[in-house]
């Protein structure tokens, strides 16, 4: 059966097509949900995409938490649902507390809109599977408040359990602690991350298709939860 | 009703590139003797009287600021 991958779309949010576009890649059939969306459809996993979701305003992710659609979301992560956070959709996970840590502006002040090479530090969560232990993949990483936070508590945590799933490689684009890219859940089924796996997953558009390791990481691990 | 003013300030650990931009901008405007800024923000919410200290704190805590990065505090302004 055809895993079924829910996109939400915030207003303000950019990336959900590329998203649909890279679950669909991925062999799985996206499902479009809307911010004001009670429930999830039915969808096997969620990703929450990149972009301004509500302007921005307040602080990025934070009006977003409180939307609708966010608390099935925050439910069904609780039991396990695989979900991904890309950007401001990381930004939003934070907000809603299913990822520790903040976001904050980059440290130099500036937009940064590149390709970014990553190195995976995990490849046991439900989204990084199909990537090498130390393996470099290069993504398009485009954010303004991409610097991640947390106390120093928090970070000997995420870093003793494994949980810092991707690192930027070579010079820190915006002031993270520990060069911190993206992170996971205690149990790995919730992955937030600053760039952009779906502007990578074809040569023709992004700067290789190394994005779509993820992608096909969640339909491993939903496999895998149809199996066991 | 009265006036609420909740303030919220980057927690002293976490570097605010924005308050030092403003520091850096400052002497080349020919101001001297500032020697750090810190940038934050700065609610003013008008306040049905039955609303409670306690409401105000959740409000601040749970919305305006992110306690993550942040602190706050909360006022009543004598109208």
């Amino acid at each position: 059966m055809t895993a079924r991958i829910g996109v939400i779309t915030f207003p303000g949010t950019l990336d959900d097509v590329d998203a649909a576009r890279a679950v669909r890649y991925s062999g799985a059939a996206p499902v479009d949900l809307w911010h004001a969306d009670a429930d999830l459809k039915g969808v096997d996993a969620v990703i929450v995409p990149g972009g301004f979701s509500y302007g921005d305003y307040l602080r990025c992710g934070a009006i977003a938490r409180f939307a609708p659609v966010m608390t099935p979301v925050i439910e069904a992560a609780g039991k396990g649902m695989p979900v991904l956070g890309i950007c401001n959709g990381f930004q939003v996970l934070c907000e809603a507390g299913l990822l520790p840590g903040a976001l904050v502006r980059n440290d130099k002040l500036h937009f940064v809109c590149r390709d970014q090479w990553l190195r995976v530090e995990n490849n046991t969560t439900a989204w990084s599977t199909r990537y090498d232990t130390g393996a470099e993949i290069l993504v398009p990483l485009k954010s303004g408040e991409g610097g991640y936070m947390a106390d120093r508590s928090t970070l000997d945590t995420l870093e003793g359990e494994g949980r810092v799933v991707f690192r930027y490689v070579g010079e820190n684009p915006n002031g993270s602690r520990n060069d911190i890219a993206g992170i996971s859940s205690p149990n790995g089924r919730v992955v937030g991350l600053m760039p952009h796996p779906e502007h990578a997953v074809d040569a023709l558009t992004g700067p290789s298709d190394d994005g779509l390791g993820m992608f096909y990481s969640a339909l491993d691990a939903l496999a895998g939860l149809v199996s066991a | 009703m009265a006036r609420v003013v909740v303030d919220v300030m980057p927690k002293p650990e976490i570097l605010d590139p924005q308050g030092q931009a403003v520091a850096g901008a400052l002497p080349r405007l020919g101001f001297q003797g500032i020697t750090e800024v810190r940038q934050g923000k700065h609610f003013e919410l008008e306040v049905d009287d039955a609303v409670d200290d306690e409401t105000l704190a959740k409000i601040a805590e749970g919305l305006l600021a992110n306690p993550v990065i942040e602190n706050w505090t909360v006022r009543r302004i004598e109208q």
